[in-house]
């Protein structure tokens, strides 16, 4: 009987059975009940449960252009630390990737990383300016693959630049990942509008300016006969048009944040900025249609819309701060805390919703696939039965804007692997030099 | 108390408190008493980061003549007004030694985010932060209605106030619909379905659009300052329209019950949203709000400052 | 607790008190009283009708509120300013006579000279208070004393009056030293 390199005992599979889970070079060469054969290494995992490898299709990483708030390299091992082994770059940096050179050094910073697949998502129009088309066919062709497509942080509002968009993407089975938000509706928008930003004289964001939106983009798809994603959902209202959507057959997706997953919009009440994002935190009422709607599949995906920020960027007053939270290390946990400590969903269905859905809208062929012979070894094992204290001193990410700061939060990622290769050790991620 | 951020938490007995300690510092400094040595050895600092002269005035007459140190420290068009230095601001008062810090600031929360950061040690008093709150005007605006239609009387209990005009921008409105109630007063908001936030049914407070309706039967009619740039963002069509719907004429206020007043935070639009001859009438409280305004906002000092070591000290 | 005065003690003392003031000032016609809020208000009141009863015309009589002159208020929690009412015929060139109901550090009466300073410019000011309990930190001494109260520092005196507390009494809490 051969060696292999490592074996995984005795974790519990998505589906509820436990195996052994046996891993040569960058693929896993048997799943069985239990492995008896020699192994380089053993990790002991009996009480965990493992999924494949998280697929973020969501994340900020802002290299080129903002390195103090992260760089491929620390986003990278932020995500790798949260159970990821892919993420997907989005393409607001500076300069924005909206050629096929930009996404090209993404792809290449996440390559020489090594923690994970870091894809990166072209911007819809040139400089995210909502006018011109980008360079969506030289970027779809580059290296890099890209196949996601997405104004990220602006809306595609111009409805004839989103019929474009939707059309011409066509000719590679791309997808518009959109940030639906009606400018005109949320200028100089500081949080959801309702009780709480009238009793704070914070200007309202309403819901409507999404909903109106997904409303007409889930048109056009249908019209153009597209594939549209719907990045970061928040409203209970946007839900309904999801499902009536979905009902009549439209290629829709949508996204859920674990942020807007589990925080309210009361939380501006301290006029703390850490809880400042775009879109806005909303109400109880949008948090449970939320859950609802992930567990039943009107939501298609969890992503993190992983947004880090400089400390000056937050330590300011309300209205000046900057949108957005950092989301990769407490993704996992806060899913488990919302939905499977609640009883909402299976770990089957965390491992459709954060892994093999999201792969397959990006089209990330060697990412979320079943943990069975001959997929490559991207795999994460967590226990589900421990719980970590967040410390935002002690995140990996160059940031350090997390809403959960001092939380409590349950499950805890022991060991995550890359293409075979280990990136966390129990619950340490290695140093770049060890690999 | 340690610092003054909006009537919201405020509780009814230290309202009251504030109201009453206003009322004897009033009666002093009407007598022969123009300066007290109270604050005699504190240093206030005046922090606005918004134009607005008389508030400011209003509280460095209030300090004067409590006799504490007073330094203005005018913010606006710095890089205090553009927020990302609040925090060194915040910083280079605490080093100052400011035992108080009123701040003036277009962000919603800026006080707040002051008394609630580690950058500073003092008191902080919100003079009017963004479209949230102003309670320093909401006090003086009890103070003023207790002192005409509730002399004697601690609250406000039984009377019914109008508060008509831009209640979504108005951060006045904000703190007196909070603090009016309160007090047992009954709060009707006044204004085109525009210019109210939603949400605005959460406020313990009663809506109508029609002024005409409820001028009759109101003890108190606030008029609130329209501001001319709201007609490009679409909130009414025109200054004519909104005064003839919203404004307080002299026609409108031959319908007021008899003893009531009128009052107005300033600075006004005549014309807009108040005619001349109503600013200029016999129910018009508007320059003794002015007036009042500096014993409330001496009250509010002194009890913030009263004690300030021994709070220091239990923390 | 020992009782220090009894309510007839208090009677008594403050009758003696009303004669001392009308023979130091020869009469009523120059004297103003001014009692320091809480009991000495009530006390100025009742040495004024006693005064009254005595020389058959009205005196005038007022509070002096000191709160707002102490030099202490950073240490003290913050206490209701209680009203300061100047009798109409005003303090200037009067006998102004100052009425508190124990007299301690002496800290009191220095921030009602003060306080008085601002209003206007008596004749003379005097000092009338029910118990004089010792330990002064500022040279002032009373003209007017019901009683000298030898007490240690730790010890606190309570003097109750009937217009407040439902009964006159003046007690010492706490251990003899
Ligand atoms: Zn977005």
């Amino acid at each position: 009987m051969n060696s292999i390199d490592v074996v995984i005992k005795g974790a519990k599979l998505p589906n509820g059975t436990v195996s052994d889970i046996c891993i040569q070079g960058e693929h896993v060469v048997d799943v069985v009940k239990d492995y008896s054969g020699p192994a380089t290494h053993v990790v002991e995992a009996t009480g965990c449960v493992v999924l494949p490898g998280l697929v973020d299709l969501h994340t900020h990483l802002r290299e080129p252009g903002r390195e103090d708030a992260e760089t491929v390299l620390s986003g990278s091992q932020a995500g790798a630390k949260g159970g990821f082994t892919a993420l997907s770059a989005m393409a607001n940096t500076s300069p924005v990737a909206d050629t096929a050179g930009v996404v090209e050094q993404v792809y290449r910073l996440g390559q020489e990383a090594g923690y994970l697949d870091v894809f990166p998502i072209g911007a819809v129009t040139q400089g995210l300016r909502g006018e011109a088309l980008s360079e969506i066919g030289a970027m779809a062709d580059s290296v890099a693959r890209v196949r996601v497509f997405s104004d990220d942080g602006h809306c595609v509002s111009d409805p004839l630049v989103m019929r474009r968009a939707l059309e011409y993407i066509k000719k590679f089975d791309g997808v518009v990942a959109q940030h639906a938000q009606d400018p005109r509706m949320t200028v100089d928008s500081q949080m959801n509008e309702g009780i709480v930003s009238a009793r704070l004289g914070l200007k309202g964001w309403p819901a409507v300016a999404e909903e109106a939106i997904i409303a007409r983009d889930v048109l056009l798809t249908d019209h153009v006969n597209s594939r549209l994603h719907i990045c970061h959902l928040t409203t209970a209202g946007g839900v309904e048009i999801i499902r009536w959507a979905k009902a009549r057959g439209i290629d829709v997706t949508a996204e859920v944040t674990p942020h807007h997953l589990l925080l309210t919009d009361d939380l501006a009440g301290s006029y703390d900025p850490v809880y400042k994002v775009n879109p806005p935190l909303r109400t109880e009422h949008d948090v449970h249609a939320l859950r609802e709607a992930l567990a039943d599949g009107t939501i298609d995906i969890v992503a993190t819309d992983h947004a880090p920020h400089p400390l000056e960027a937050k330590e300011c007053e309300w209205q000046e701060a900057a949108f957005g939270m950092l989301g990769l290390e407490t993704a996992l946990s806060i899913v488990q805390k919302t939905m499977i400590d609640s009883g909402m969903m299976s770990w089957e269905q965390v491992a459709e919703r954060m892994s093999l859905t999201p792969a397959r809208i990006g089209r990330y062929a060697d990412q979320g696939q079943q943990l069975a012979k001959g997929a490559f070894a991207n795999l994460v094992v967590i226990n589900p039965t421990k719980s970590w204290r967040v410390d935002r001193d002690l995140v990996l990410s160059n940031s350090s804007n997390t809403p959960y700061h001092g939380h409590e939060l349950p499950g805890v990622v022991e060991h995550t692997f890359f293409k075979g290769k280990q990136t966390v050790i129990n619950g340490e991620v290695i140093s770049k030099g060890a690999k | 108390m340690r610092h003054l951020l909006s009537i919201e938490d405020l509780s009814k007995s230290d309202a009251v408190s504030i109201l009453d300690t206003a009322h004897e510092l009033a009666r002093v400094s009407d007598g022969a008493v123009k300066k007290l040595p109270t604050l005699r050895g504190r240093t206030i600092v005046n922090l606005f980061a918004e134009d607005s002269t008389r508030t400011r005035i209003s509280f460095e007459a209030a300090a004067k003549r409590l006799s504490a140190d007073v330094i203005n420290f005018s913010a606006k068009g710095s890089s205090v007004s553009k927020g990302e230095s609040l925090k060194d601001t915040a910083m280079t008062l605490q080093a100052m030694g400011a035992d108080a810090v009123v701040i003036r600031h277009s962000a919603s929360g800026a006080a707040q985010r002051l008394a609630d950061s580690q950058w500073m040690s003092g008191s902080v008093v919100n003079a009017g932060d963004g479209t949230h709150e102003h309670p320093s005007q909401a006090l003086l605006d009890a103070f003023t209605i207790r002192k005409h239609l509730r002399a004697g009387a601690h609250d406000l209990e039984g009377l019914t106030v109008a508060i008509v005009g831009d209640v979504l921008h108005s951060r006045v409105a904000r703190s007196n619909v909070l603090l009016l109630s309160k007090l047992g007063a009954k709060v009707i908001l006044v204004a085109p379905p525009t210019l109210l936030p939603v949400g605005v049914e959460s406020w313990p407070a009663t809506v109508s659009y029609d002024f005409d309706s409820v001028i009759p039967f109101v003890d108190v009619v606030m008029m609130l300052r329209v501001q001319q740039e709201r007609m490009s963002d679409l909130y009414f069509p025109n200054a004519r329209e909104y005064s003839r719907y919203f404004g307080l004429n002299a026609d409108r206020m031959k319908s007021m019950k008899q003893g009531s007043i009128v009052m107005h935070p300033g600075p006004m639009n005549r014309g807009l949203e108040i005619s001349a001859e109503v600013a200029d009438s016999a129910r018009s409280v508007i320059t003794e709000q002015v007036t009042n305004g500096v014993s409330v906002r001496m009250a509010i000092l002194y009890v913030l400052l009263t004690g300030s070591a021994l709070e220091a000290g239990s923390n | 607790m020992s009782i220090a005065l009894s309510a007839p003690d208090i009677k008594r003392a403050l009758t003696r008190i009303s004669h001392e003031i009308l023979e130091r000032n020869q009469g009523s016609s120059s004297i103003v009283l001014l009692g320091i809020p809480t009991r000495g208000a009530h006390l100025a009141a009742r040495i004024a009708t006693i005064i009254t009863e005595i020389e058959g015309v009205a005196v005038p009589c007022g509070t002096l509120d000191i709160t707002l002159f102490r030099d202490d208020l950073r240490l003290r929690a913050p206490k209701a300013i209680m009203p300061t009412t100047i009798p109409p015929s005003g303090i200037e060139d009067k006998d102004v006579i100052l009425v508190d109901d124990v007299l301690f550090s002496g800290r009191t009466i220095r921030a009602a000279l003060d306080a008085l300073g601002e209003i206007g410019r008596p004749r003379t000011v005097q000092l009338a208070a029910l118990v004089d309990r010792g330990h002064r930190e500022l040279p002032i001494k009373a003209d007017f004393v019901g009683k000298n109260l030898p007490t240690s520092k730790s010890q606190s005196v309570r003097v109750l009056l009937s217009e407040i507390d439902g009964r006159d009494e003046v007690g010492i809490e706490g251990e003899v030293l």
